[in-house]
């Protein structure tokens, strides 16, 4: 599959006064066009870092961050990067720049040149692409933390980006705006073709995608299909996470005997597998 | 409770004056305060009353929020009208007790400056009534664009309005909220002396400051994340069109400019 | 310890001339001393408001809060008690940190309560011993700390006025895995040694059903549900019904009821979900 964004061996240090802090260590990896990528990680993985040196916003101390190709140390291609990679932050109050829905969304397309009547075109269907359109008129103060989000979102896909990268975009609203966030995400992803990088440390969400990085100290610890991450519970352990509940539950049963396939990682597999082996045992 | 106050004061419309250019209402808004104080007599102000009372009707802004919008400044305006009524000395002396006299000039005075600062909100309010905050500023960033040539940064001023409105209502929730944890550790803001409190309203300004700073700082990453060079190759997805209404508009207020001139003279005798 | 009584509580927000929204409808409740009465609702469900009121914070339009049996609002020195007797930790407490050093921070509420230096010594270095903050960071500034420890710095702050009742709105919001972990146990601990009735809002539904005894579910400014954590959860269509969240193991056993498996949906922590699926097998089927 064809590369959209490429780490080579990107090591990251903050410089601060009293210490040398390194965030990331000798990380390579890619992001594949189209897909859902997941990044894990307790606090202090460097999963944050890591997302802010996909679209030039740090650079790394060592190693190269490839962007379609493009080096994001040239300070010459970081309009060129930004334009192709969006970022949606943690905080949704912080992220929007007008008082009004339509206009903060028409705000990407408006630092790009865009000619008027394609940027109303442009906002009107990323309203429409993340289900805001009725509010395009509204305060941003007065909307929920997942509806927030939702804007920022259609602000990133009117610039008409390739990539999404979502920063702990879910971590501080609350479980309903979380869904709305991440099937937004999923959408825009199975629909639009978008590639998206979802930081996170909900696992819940982390299961849902296509593949899965844990960061752990700065390092790579695992990449895989969620099914084979979240099956190495001595990984689990080592990096702070936890099996989403589902999981835990499939795992219970399954040790007490009942045989159950492997790789259950959501409410709906379980209540899906659970259901065929009653079936075939009979004991209905 | 603190965010009951009333802040981008916009009311969405359809009305001849929301659909106005937000340059020409800019103007014009200006024109009429500068106007108001023009006005020598009752004849003239009574026009720019009239005027005003026809803006609001255009407007379709409930009389109520109007009202609501003066309530700040009710303050002042007693005071200013106090303030009249006792220090005009000039004119029939009506009554007179002690320190305090009052004339009939100075009623009218008093009428006259409470009449003249009630119909300048007014206007100012309808102004903000009828123009979303990003007409607002852009329309001042275009109307202040001949200060580029000598190297004003009108963009840079028109940004950071637009985003000190965007944040106004984030951070009165943000100082509610502050309160409101603080008072819950038991801090006392209302009562002591001065000193005392001044000092107990350090713990809510250095939280508000950190995050004031802490979202300054997210917000300048998130522009620059979306492109933003400044105002250089910027293009607007709202443009701005003066048309028919704005004209008749610019008509109608050069002949209330000449009325009030006309008034001024012809009247000129009755106060 | 104290017990906190909620009498037919009503508020309302906005001034006069302006639409009035009811954030709290009617809402009674009794926490009996030393519960841990876990708080579940939509934002914008009207908890936040309703234990605002625990503490006097704010006002009810109508309605009584008693304390041990006394209203706090009866006057101003009952109100004022109150606030000190029920501590109150908002959502995201480290915002709140302003003073030059941690212990200073954790000192400003035992100093408001004007208690004598050498108790409020003492108070600093217990709050701080139970959210695990090593004595070296209490002479940092707050703003040095990590994200974590700046969470837990707050959280001792009101610690440190040793409320008999803790309100705690969802402390470990924006916190990973680790330190969710971290912050519910230090609260369980908390409660365990002083023997405080704890009061905890949270949107996970799994952090309630597996530390609270009591349950209130709020919908629409309104008590939805409110009972054992048994009761409440055995309402999972109800829950779903108001789109809240369910345990996921109580999701996986509706799902299966409606697919026509006789299992009890009332099940919401892991053990109860496993025994209740593998008692379809009985014996036979588990070998």
């Amino acid at each position: 599959m064809d590369k959209i964004i490429e780490l080579k061996n990107v090591s990251f240090v903050y410089d601060t006064q009293e210490e040398q802090k390194p965030a990331l260590r000798n990380v390579s990896l890619d992001v594949r066009r189209g897909e859902f990528l997941a990044v894990i990680g307790h606090n202090g993985s460097g999963k944050s870092t890591l997302a802010k040196l996909l679209n030039a916003i740090l650079l790394p101390t060592e190693g190269q961050v490839l962007v379609e190709g493009m080096d994001t140390a040239d300070e010459d291609l970081v309009y060129e990067i930004r334009r192709r990679v969006g970022m949606v932050f943690q905080n949704p109050d912080n992220q929007i720049v007008a008082t009004i829905v339509e206009d903060d969304v028409a705000f990407g397309p408006e630092n790009l040149g865009v000619p008027p009547a394609e940027i109303r075109q442009r906002v009107d269907d990323a309203l429409r692409a993340v289900g805001m359109y009725e509010f395009r008129g509204a305060e941003p103060h007065k909307l929920s933390g997942g509806q927030k989000q939702r804007v920022a979102v259609a602000g990133v896909i009117a610039m008409r980006t390739d990539c999404i990268i979502f920063d702990e975009s879910t971590a501080m609203i609350d479980p309903k705006g979380r869904r709305e966030v991440l099937e937004t995400a999923k959408r825009l992803c199975r629909e639009m073709g978008i590639t998206v990088v979802m930081i996170t440390h909900f696992m819940e969400e982390a299961v849902q995608a296509d593949r899965v990085v844990v960061l752990d100290s700065g390092r790579v610890a695992a990449e895989g299909v969620p099914s084979e991450v979240f099956a190495d519970s001595a990984l689990l352990r080592r990096t702070g996470l936890e099996l989403p509940f589902a999981a835990k539950l499939a795992g219970k049963i399954r040790t007490a005997g009942v045989p159950l396939p492997d790789g259950l990682l959501t409410p709906d597999s379980v209540a899906d597998a659970l259901f065929a082996a009653a079936q075939e045992a009979e004991v209905i | 409770m603190i965010r009951d106050v009333a802040i981008g004061q916009y009311l969405p419309g359809h009305s001849f004056l929301h659909k106005m250019d937000a340059r020409v209402k800019i103007v014009c808004t200006l024109a009429f305060i500068i106007a108001i104080f023009l006005c020598k007599n009752f004849w003239s102000l009574g026009l720019m009353v009239f005027a005003a009372l026809v803006m609001t009707l255009l407007s379709r802004v409930p009389f109520g929020q109007l009202l609501r919008s003066l309530r700040p400044v009710a303050f002042i305006l007693l005071f200013t009208a106090i303030l009249n009524l006792f220090y005009t000395k000039a004119g029939n002396v009506l009554w007179h007790w002690k320190i305090f006299t009052l004339t009939d000039r100075g009623i009218y005075t008093a009428v006259f400056m409470a009449v003249r600062i009630l119909s300048l909100i007014s206007v100012s309010a309808l102004l903000t009534f009828t123009t979303t905050p990003t007409a607002l500023t852009d329309g001042i960033e275009k109307l202040l664009s001949p200060l580029k040539l000598v190297k004003v940064p009108v963009h840079s001023l028109a940004m950071m309005m637009t985003l000190a409105l965007r944040f106004i209502p984030t951070l009165i929730e943000e100082i509610d909220r502050i309160m409101s944890a603080q008072k819950a550790r038991g801090a006392d803001l209302e009562t002591g002396g001065f000193i005392r409190r001044a000092k107990a309203l350090l713990p809510i300004l250095i939280p508000l400051f950190v995050s004031a700073f802490r979202r300054a700082y997210d917000l300048a990453y998130a522009m620059e994340c979306r492109c933003y060079r400044g105002g250089e190759g910027r293009t607007r997805m709202k443009q701005m069109r003066m048309g028919v209404r704005d004209g008749v508009a610019i008509a109608l207020f050069a002949a209330l400019t000449a009325g009030i001139f006309l008034l001024n003279h012809f009247f000129a005798h009755l106060i | 310890m104290a017990e906190l009584e909620v009498r037919s509580l009503t508020h309302r927000y906005g001034a006069k001339h302006m639409p009035q929204v009811t954030a709290v409808k009617d809402v009674s409740l009794r926490v009996q001393a030393g519960e841990l009465l876990g708080v579940i609702g939509h934002t914008g469900s009207g908890k936040s408001t309703l234990i605002q009121h625990f503490n006097g914070l704010l006002t009810p339009t109508s309605g009584e809060v008693l304390l041990d049996g006394e209203n706090i609002f009866r006057d101003k020195q009952a109100t004022r008690a109150a606030r000190f007797r029920v501590g109150l930790c908002f959502q995201y407490p480290e915002y709140q940190l302003f003073e030059e050093t941690v212990y200073k921070d954790i000192a400003f509420g035992p100093r408001n309560m004007q208690l004598p230096q050498d108790e409020i010594d003492r108070r600093v270095r217990r709050a701080a011993q139970f959210v695990e903050l090593p004595d070296a960071l209490l002479e940092k500034s707050p703003f040095d700390l990590s994200g974590g420890e700046k969470r837990r710095a707050a959280i001792a702050g009101v610690l440190a006025m040793e409320p008999e009742i803790l309100v705690l709105d969802e402390p470990t919001a924006g916190l990973d895995p680790k330190g969710r972990e971290t912050i519910l146990s230090l609260v369980a601990d908390y409660r365990r040694q002083t023997g405080s009735t704890v009061i905890l809002v949270s949107h996970s539904m799994e952090d309630i059903a597996r530390l609270a005894t009591k349950a209130l579910v709020m919908n629409r400014g309104e008590v939805a549900l409110y009972g054992t954590v048994d009761e409440v959860f055995s309402q999972g269509e109800r829950l779903v019904a108001m789109g809240l969240d369910v345990p996921a193991v109580t999701r996986i056993f509706l799902s299966l009821r409606e697919r026509g498996l006789p299992v009890r949906t009332d099940v919401y922590t892991l053990e109860q979900g496993a025994a209740e699926y593998l008692r379809l097998f009985g014996k036979g089927a588990r070998a």
